[in-house]
Order: structure tokens, then C-alpha cells, then sequence
């Protein structure tokens, strides 16, 4: 076995290990090489550095994901009526096309940068990255980002988020978090949107749904809101401003030390 | 439809990884994508036909080495595979568990050859 990352290599092979942990075994012109790397290695890095940005601003963000529909901007719009006298908000809004999204945001009065990611389903580090640039984090307490509606691609790509929240509207199955296991899984929170129809609806069942996400072995809180009831965001409200003093508590060592190649202009 | 973009995050892992060996050519490349990765493989393997083309991976085959999803449990301290949507401890059903396996999303091993004569690996 080999010390340095585990891989099976038998004694008599020539050994030539690497700085990047990898060890290949050559043979004549041929080499066979154990990496062990995740394939979105390069996104997983651009998200730590995201990361680490937004620790160093004592900046909370939130992924904000869901299927097309559920009402994401809308939330948002609701939210930062609540939250924009304590709080300096920004938003990152990831759409195929149109600024609309971005445009409803800025008429709040809060900064949106929005990403048309073209034909792309998600939004990945990089892009996210690039955003940054245009946001002054220094100036700002809470970042939203607004992922692509798609509960499949975005599941996949880390942003450098704190939390992920995912919501799933009551018009949609109770039983979605059973059909997209990977993004329930990776849920911090859920949110049940336009509760307000439960009324009106008979086959969407809070507790079911519930029961679905347990049986992702995910103890995220599952909160029902409808951006139409402000008084039903309190819950939610309240999870943010906790979210946002976990994010400038001071973080044990060993997560300080994130080493980057990376050039910025202005730092 | 992100297999595409996987595919040529892949694809630039592999070219750096096969540059620092002196390799001109990919002969095969091994993968770990687990049912909760995200990815599903046989989208990822059609992708790749595409993506490879004009590539140092131009004529490599993509492997995908088996993977299962595992849970270990805080009660019953045991492992037991279980269903992507069904993460429940196999002896008692509880939901507090945690995943051992089955998330990985993982470049695995390269077989590369063509190696240029002398080239250092560095």
C-alpha cells in the first residue's frame, strides 16, 4: 500500500510519487497513474476560495435552489422587506436568460448581479466567483444566491456557500424529496412555499414530505412559508439571523488555512 | 444536463495530470460516480463521446468502477447498503445515519502511454 494516498502498488513496481499525492507505476512508454481526485476538483477549489471570501467579510450565503416556479424571487422579495433594516443584502441571481429576476431585486433597493448562464442548468463556482467581483463584500452582511431552478445540476456544483436551502413549493409532490434524493440530501433547510394553498390542495402532505427527507437521513428543519403572509416568515427570518452569526463566529483553526493561487486585482 | 460540463472538468483534469507525466496519449481513465453524485453514468459516458474528440483522451475508454450506497449506523454501529432514496439503516430502519459511500465523484486511475522519451515525471 502505498503511504501517501492508499492505492495498491506492489513492491517491485517502479514508484514515482508526485507532489500532488498522485503515484504512477511505469512500464516502458506506458504509465499507469492513481489520482483519487474529484472530478469537479477545480470547481471544489474556486468554491473554498468563494468560501473563504466570505468568511473573511463575515458574510452569510445562502444557495437558494428549487424546481422552476416555486417562488425564489419571490421569497427574496419578501425576505429582504424584512431583514433590509439590520441587514445590507446582496444577490446573485443565475438564470438561462432575461435580467428579470435581477431587476425585480434592484427594485428593493438591494444590489443583484445576475449570471445568464446561457444553455448552462446550474450555477457553478466560477461564475459565482466572477459576481463577487462585481459586489462590494465588505459592505455587505448577506448574500443570497439564486440558483438556476432545476432540482438536478445545481445539487452538483459546491458555490462556497454556507447553506444550502432548497424549496419546494405545495403545488409540487410531497413525495419530490424521494425523486431528487441528491438535492434533498444536500438541503440545510426546506422550504415549504406558498403554503398559503394548503388550504385549497389535498394531495400535498407537509408530513409526508417531511418523511421523505428523514428517510435521506436529513435532519434539516422543514418550515412552511408564503412569501403572500409575512407573518408566516418568521421562522425563516429567525434561521437567517442565526445563519449570519454562526458565519462571523470565529472558526476553528484548522479551517483558516486555504492555500489559493489566485491573483486579484484589488485585495 | 451537466454531465457535459463534468466531462470537461474531467478532460482538463486529465490533460494537466497527463502533461506532468510526458504522456502524448490517454488509453484508459477509471472512474468513481456514486448514485448520489449527481451524475449519471451512462448521460456522463455519451457526453464523453462527445467531449473526448481532439483531446489527449481522444481514443480512451471511460471505466466506471462500481460503486454502492452504505450507511453506517449510530445505534447499531453497522454498515448496510441501501437504495439512493432510502438512506434507512438496513437492521433497524432509523434515519440517523451516515453515508459511507455513494456520493464519490471520483477520478480514479489514468492509463496514459506515448510517453515522451525522457520526460521527467515530475
Amino acid at each position: 500500500m502505498c503511504e501517501e494516498c492508499g492505492c495498491s502498488v506492489t513492491p517491485d513496481d517502479v514508484r514515482v510519487h508526485h507532489a500532488n499525492g498522485s503515484v504512477s507505476v511505469r512500464s516502458a512508454n506506458n504509465t499507469s497513474v492513481e489520482v483519487l481526485h474529484g472530478i469537479l476538483n477545480q470547481n471544489d477549489h474556486a468554491a473554498a476560495h468563494n468560501r473563504s471570501h466570505f468568511r473573511r467579510h463575515g458574510v452569510l450565503a445562502v444557495n437558494l435552489m428549487s424546481s422552476p416556479g416555486a417562488g425564489k424571487t419571490s421569497l427574496l422579495e419578501a425576505t429582504i422587506d424584512s431583514l433590509r433594516a439590520k441587514y445590507r443584502i446582496a444577490v446573485i441571481e443565475g438564470d438561462l436568460e432575461t435580467e428579470n429576476d435581477a431587476v425585480r431585486i434592484r427594485a428593493k433597493g438591494v444590489p443583484a448581479i445576475q449570471i445568464t448562464t446561457g444553455q448552462t442548468c446550474h450555477l457553478d463556482a466560477h461564475m459565482v466567483h466572477d459576481a463577487l467581483h462585481a459586489l462590494d463584500l465588505s459592505a455587505t452582511d448577506i448574500v443570497f444566491i439564486e440558483n438556476v431552478g432545476n432540482l438536478v445540476c445545481p445539487a452538483a456544483f459546491d458555490l462556497g456557500q454556507q447553506a444550502n436551502v432548497t424549496l419546494l413549493s405545495v403545488t409540487e409532490g410531497d413525495d419530490k424529496p424521494a425523486k431528487y434524493p441528491v438535492m434533498f440530501r444536500a438541503a440545510d433547510l426546506v422550504l415549504l412555499s406558498k403554503s398559503d394553498l394548503l388550504d385549497v390542495l389535498d394531495d400535498f402532505s407537509p408530513a409526508k414530505a417531511e418523511t421523505c427527507l428523514r428517510t435521506l437521513a436529513n435532519p434539516a428543519r422543514m418550515l412552511p412559508i408564503s412569501a403572500r403572509r409575512p407573518a408566516t416568515l418568521a421562522p425563516w427570518i429567525a434561521w437567517i439571523e442565526q445563519a449570519r452569526m454562526e458565519a462571523l463566529a470565529p472558526r476553528p483553526a484548522h479551517e483558516h488555512g486555504h492555500h489559493h493561487h489566485h491573483h486579484h486585482s484589488a485585495e | 444536463m451537466h454531465e457535459l460540463t463534468i466531462c470537461q472538468s474531467l478532460l482538463s483534469e486529465i490533460s494537466r495530470i497527463a502533461a506532468q507525466h510526458g504522456a502524448r496519449a490517454v488509453t484508459e481513465i477509471v472512474v468513481a460516480v456514486g448514485p448520489l453524485s449527481g451524475v449519471e453514468p451512462k448521460l456522463l459516458e455519451r457526453a464523453f463521446s462527445v467531449a473526448q474528440s481532439g483531446t489527449i483522451a481522444d481514443r480512451a475508454t471511460l471505466v466506471f468502477e462500481e460503486t454502492t450506497v452504505v450507511v453506517w449506523c449510530r445505534d447499531c454501529q453497522r454498515e448496510t447498503p441501501v437504495a439512493a432514496n432510502a438512506l434507512l439503516c438496513g437492521e433497524c430502519g432509523t434515519w440517523r445515519v451516515e453515508l459511507r459511500s455513494g456520493d464519490e465523484m471520483i477520478l480514479k486511475r489514468l492509463e496514459l502511454a506515448d510517453i515522451a522519451e525522457g520526460a521527467a515525471a515530475a
